[in-house]
């Protein structure tokens, strides 16, 4: 039988795995990971989806038991928590800049962008309130003229 | 009836509101006038998609007989649904699309405000999700009925014929009957017409700055929420919806 990992070792491989859709940041970046514990033998993983009909969140599930198996956990229990619902709250400020210099405003509590990730203007326009993900909004900044996208505040 | 009777009926009427609409809303994917409207169409299409695999999985869970919320969604025909008729109804135009999801929108956002607080944990979580994503689909709705009723002339007339046409449906959201009088004596949900007054809230307020006018009569449109009987749309619509499941029993991804 394999040595139980320890539960940080455990959060380190994860903030090694890509958001399969925005994959500049980690699933550990976005605050989606809510806990790892062992139960007996069974390295217990949960996971808050971002929104409801969000369609990374079952690829979500195969990456982190992808990556884990890799890691040579055998016993694996992933488990889906709506509650509490998830918020950008718990985004990391690493992830956050991320977002930035990938560019994707971050969110910010105003309900908007503070400034275009290109060019830092605050002058700004919001194109509309979704875009190519459930997670984000496109605006556009006023003085580059660049779209970009918003990762929008819930 | 018992409790559990109830709620299974319940919750069939919240994942039924959701993926009846939810579909509609889908219909419009590539249709739409504008690239973002589609998108947002779209994102909002999956939202309510997303809200319905929470509600009809509790309503498998609840009623106990191993059914999974697809097997609801794909395996029941349009007598055992139990959406409102407001949600079924054709799409029509773009501004009649939004109208109906305002007037759905405001309706809930106040049933998944009050039910965030429901004695039944697992609802409360459900509403508690549901409620952060409703509350940007009201948003969204409501500017986009301001913006086109307080719009052009031609977008104003489209509106308002909406309004009118619509507005007789708004009535049976807050229908009151067994189920939701065993519901709300057991704090799991609320007696419907207690949601009348925030209704009525948003939607005057809305509707005043979009310069449209309620329409006048008492004629209401109902029978969705209880089964009775339903519009011929919803039939067709699950011809669409259930297609692959009615040609191919049992196929799965």
């Amino acid at each position: 039988m394999m040595t139980r990992p320890a539960t940080d070792q455990v959060w380190h491989w994860l903030a090694e795995v890509p958001d399969p859709e925005i994959p500049a940041i980690s699933l550990v970046d976005l605050g989606i990971i809510r806990d790892v514990a062992w139960q007996g033998d069974t390295l217990a993983v949960t996971i808050t989806p971002t929104y409801s009909g969000c369609p990374a969140t079952s690829v979500i599930a195969l990456d982190v038991e992808a990556a884990l198996r890799a890691h040579g956990i055998e016993k694996l229990d992933l488990k889906r928590q709506i509650s509490p619902p998830w918020t950008t709250d718990w985004m990391t400020d690493e992830g956050r800049a991320k977002l930035e210099a990938y560019g994707i405003a971050p969110p910010q509590p105003a309900g908007g962008p503070s400034r275009c990730p290109q060019c830092q203007s605050p002058n700004l326009e919001r194109i509309s309130q979704f875009g190519s993900t459930p997670c984000k909004a496109t605006w556009r900044c006023r003085d580059c003229l660049e779209p970009f996208d918003y990762f929008k505040c819930i | 009836m018992t409790r559990d009777e109830a709620l299974f009926q319940f919750l069939l009427r919240m994942g039924d509101n959701t993926l009846i609409l939810g579909h509609r809303v889908s219909e419009w994917c590539g249709h739409s006038p504008v690239l973002e409207e589609d998108i947002a169409l779209a994102n909002t299409a999956l939202d309510m998609i997303g809200q319905t695999q929470l509600w009809l999985g509790l309503a498998g869970e609840v009623e106990g007989k191993a059914r999974s919320a697809d097997d609801l969604a794909f395996l029941r025909d349009a007598w055992d649904f139990r959406n409102v008729l407001l949600c079924e109804l054709p799409t029509g135009d773009f501004g009649q699309t939004l109208m109906r999801q305002f007037l759905y929108d405001a309706w809930s956002y106040g049933m998944t405000d009050w039910l965030k607080g429901s004695a039944d944990p697992r609802v409360a979580a459900i509403a508690e999700k549901a409620h952060k994503e409703v509350t940007y689909h009201l948003e969204r709705s409501g500017d986009t009925v301001v913006g086109l009723g307080d719009g052009t002339g031609e977008s104003h007339t489209r509106m308002q014929k909406s309004l009118d046409y619509l507005w007789p449906y708004v009535v049976e959201m807050f229908e009151k009957d067994k189920v939701d009088e065993v519901l709300a004596d057991a704090g799991i949900a609320p007696a419907p017409d207690d949601l009348r007054a925030g209704y009525d809230d948003i939607t005057a307020r809305v509707l005043a700055e979009a310069t449209l006018t309620l329409p006048e009569g008492s004629y209401v449109h109902k029978g969705g929420r209880n089964g009775r009987m339903h519009t011929e749309h919803l039939g067709h619509l699950l011809t669409s919806m259930q297609w692959l499941q009615r040609a191919y029993p049992g196929a799965a991804w």
